[in-house]
């Protein structure tokens, strides 16, 4: 042990006071939000789960070659009949139907703090150091706290996920919103628009390709962090992958680790296509030379 | 040395004792037979100042009490300096400077989009430094509307939903805003575009689609940032005729915000020139150009085209040989022997031209003993109006030996302009070579001259 002249703060101790003072106090209000979140994973779990594997399948495939094209569509379906011929088409939907709770959660989150930061100085000083933390604290250190609160199961795992995912959208809505040409805005201004009604036809509109691209951002960040979740009993694929580590087993670690990549695969390609399929989008992309 | 600052400061005292008419229904059709002098005020700038940074309050009453624009750096920019002018209804005003003049920021306080720091900016009856959010948003919407440099259209929109967006925001149904929105596109010459997106269109025709966006706004006044600034010189140009001749045809209050001095001088009936934040001159493009209010005015002026825009009568000169029509051929000859011309122009009791005599002719007549000029007068004259700009009097003044003849709108012949006054009147007035200065004394001088 080496001797500093620095005293040794009890940063964490403190910390861990918090923690435990927040979960004795506000138990009520954790156990509603836990009641709500169960409920909600079980319902969307159990429509993913109700219909045979092909029906979701197939829906799921026609979503891709709706958003881009049959080759997606067609890729999407060869990936999720891997997934099901190793025998992780039951995990994977558990993964889905975390990933969508978390990130249909945290845009509700971001998206709307995002915009207060890009309208207010001031918040977006407060809010960007806030982002900084929670997006390069290691994954791993939220699950500690969020298990002493709700224990284990789908809820920690989801909100860990929340936590994890929520940063870039805020900063690709702010972003976004920003960006958008300030005579535009002027414009809607100058001709008597109200701020609100700015917000909704000249700003949201013009900045959508930056928010899409930020909920891509969120989607696959919350995918990477539903796998860790597998470490505190989320179950999914994530649970798998856990278990193939503990058991060092190679040929199940293989397979649950492929069916996330072709998930995260599906995912990524789907949002990234939604994006670029804006009113705006399409009309800058006719831009003349 | 200043004085048509002077005649700003007096419209400004005459507006704050008698306010502008308050008229809250909009723009009565201003007469076309009057001056835009004579016509009520649109737009009243009072006092006006303008300062972004820390304490701008502070940095505006330092300013009132005479500091420089220097001296409360550290409080603040000052962005606009006391100005003050009143833009009669129907006036095409042109706000002149270079950047970071002031001009952009002057114009952004006609309609709100900034709130001046002191002073008053009257749209009507309201002050636009006092009212309240809602109200400013019903006049942006009823009174006051904006063409951008950059065009400002929404890129997700069609043309026709862009020209539509001001009533959309009066809340106008879709059906009558957009056949408003369609004849407002018609009359900037963009009919059969509607269905396209600005992207889709070039740099000129979006701008028209900007300015059909005001025009179907229907306000009365017309405000216009650096509107045609990013078009190219052909396009530019097109969009100034057009312009005029939209305004002749609506009768728009415009205020209207270029670098371009040539683009001021075209369009303007009034021009004012800024200058760090200060208006250095208020006047007409003859005005600024024959009278320059200080250096930098005159150095602005001096590779503007004068032939573009001085006419033929700030040129003219008294006519030396006027014969009357009443009298006869000795006093013509006398006349042009006294004045050693070879012809003279001859005027009825009215002073009207009725041609031009000869002296040949009137030696011939003298000696065959004719008492009258009947015969001898010849009415191959070509006279000029008052209004012509000299660009147009080099081929009536080449065609002919004698001074090109100016009359007025009842035929009266007011003055002339001999060969040598035109040429003269292209090479401007003799000025100072500021660039000789050392930069300081340059600043002195300018300065001075802005100060009242």
């Amino acid at each position: 042990m080496t001797d500093t002249m620095i005293p040794r703060v009890q940063l964490g101790d403190w910390v861990a006071t918090f923690v435990d003072w927040l979960t004795s106090t506000f138990r009520p209000v954790f156990d509603v939000i836990k009641t709500v979140l169960l409920a909600v994973y079980d319902a969307l779990e159990t429509v993913l789960h109700a219909p045979p594997f092909w029906v979701v399948a197939v829906l799921l495939a026609a979503l891709a070659y709706a958003a881009k094209g049959w080759r997606l569509g067609l890729g999407t379906l060869v990936g999720f009949v891997v997934i099901a011929s190793v025998n992780q088409w039951g995990n994977a939907m558990d993964t889905l139907a975390l990933v969508l709770l978390a990130s249909a959660i945290a845009l509700a989150i971001a998206i709307p703090l995002g915009i207060w930061a890009a309208r207010n100085d001031r918040v977006s000083a407060v809010v960007r150091p806030v982002l900084d933390f929670m997006q390069t604290m290691p994954a791993f250190v939220y699950l500690i706290p969020v298990v002493t609160i709700f224990l284990t199961g789908a809820v920690p795992g989801i909100v860990a996920t929340v936590v994890f995912a929520l940063a870039p959208g805020v900063r690709f809505t702010e972003l976004g919103i920003r960006q958008v040409d300030k005579e535009v805005v002027e414009a809607g201004h100058a001709f008597g628009s109200t701020p609100g009604r700015i917000l909704r036809q000249i700003q949201l509109p013009l900045a959508m390709p930056t928010i899409m691209a930020g909920v891509n951002q969120v989607i696959m960040l919350s995918l990477s962090m539903v796998v860790i979740s597998g470490l505190v009993g989320a179950g999914g694929l994530g649970g798998d992958v856990v278990a193939a580590l503990q058991r060092i087993n190679i040929s199940l670690g293989f397979e649950a680790g492929l069916s996330v990549v072709i998930l995260a695969m599906y995912l990524d390609r789907v949002t990234s296509a939604l994006s670029s399929r804006s009113p705006v989008a399409k009309a800058l992309a006719t831009t003349s030379a | 040395m200043v004085p048509e600052r002077k005649v700003a400061r007096t419209a400004r005292m005459t507006t704050s004792t008698e306010p502008a008419p308050a008229d809250g229904t909009g723009a009565p059709a201003p007469d076309p037979s009057t001056t835009p002098t004579d016509r009520p005020t649109a737009v009243s700038v009072q006092g006006v100042y303008k300062v972004f940074g820390r304490k701008p309050a502070e940095a505006a009453r330092r300013l009132e009490q005479g500091a420089g624009r220097d001296a409360v750096k550290a409080l603040g920019t000052a962005a606009v300096i006391d100005a003050s002018f009143d833009v009669k209804q129907g006036e095409i005003f042109v706000v002149m400077g270079l950047s970071g003049s002031g001009k952009s920021t002057l114009i952004r306080m006609l309609n709100g989009l900034w709130k001046p720091t002191a002073g008053h900016v009257l749209l009507g009856d309201a002050d636009l430094a006092t009212v309240s959010a809602t109200r400013l948003r019903e006049l942006r919407r009823t009174r006051v509307s904006m063409v951008f440099q950059h065009f400002a259209l929404l890129p997700h929109r069609t043309v026709l939903d862009n020209a539509a967006y001001p009533l959309e925001i009066q809340g106008m149904g879709k059906a009558e805003r957009r056949q408003k929105a369609q004849t407002a596109l018609d009359l900037v010459g963009l009919g059969g575009w509607q269905d396209s997106l600005p992207s889709q269109l070039s740099g000129g025709m979006r701008q028209r689609v900007g300015l059909a966006r005001a025009l179907a706004a229907d306000t009365d006044v017309l405000l216009m940032d650096e509107a045609f600034s990013a078009l190219d010189p052909l396009i530019r140009r097109e969009m100034q005729e057009q312009l005029l001749e939209l305004q002749q045809k609506l009768g728009k209050t415009i205020i209207f915000i270029t670098h371009d001095l040539n683009e001021a001088m075209h369009l303007g009936d009034r021009i004012a020139v800024m200058r760090d934040g200060r208006i250095v001159q208020i006047g007409t493009a003859e005005q600024i150009l024959s009278d320059p209010a200080n250096d930098y005015v005159a150095q602005f002026v001096a590779d503007v085209d004068r032939t573009r825009v001085l006419t033929a009568s700030s040129v003219m000169v008294r006519p030396t040989a006027v014969v009357p029509l009443a009298s006869g051929p000795r006093v013509a000859s006398r006349t042009m022997r006294e004045a050693q011309v070879s012809a003279a122009y001859v005027v009825d009791r009215q002073r009207v031209l009725q041609g031009v005599v000869r002296d040949d002719d009137a030696v011939a007549a003298l000696k065959a003993g004719q008492e009258t000029l009947d015969g001898i007068v010849h009415d191959g004259v070509a006279p000029v109006s008052v209004d012509t700009p000299l660009a147009e009097l080099f081929a009536p003044a080449a065609e002919s030996s004698l001074p090109v003849a100016v009359t007025d709108d009842d035929g009266r012949l007011v003055g002339v302009i001999p060969r040598v006054t035109l040429l003269e009147a292209m090479v401007p007035p003799e000025q100072v070579t500021t660039s000789d200065l050392p930069v300081d004394a340059e600043d002195q001088l300018v300065t001075e001259g802005a100060r009242p």
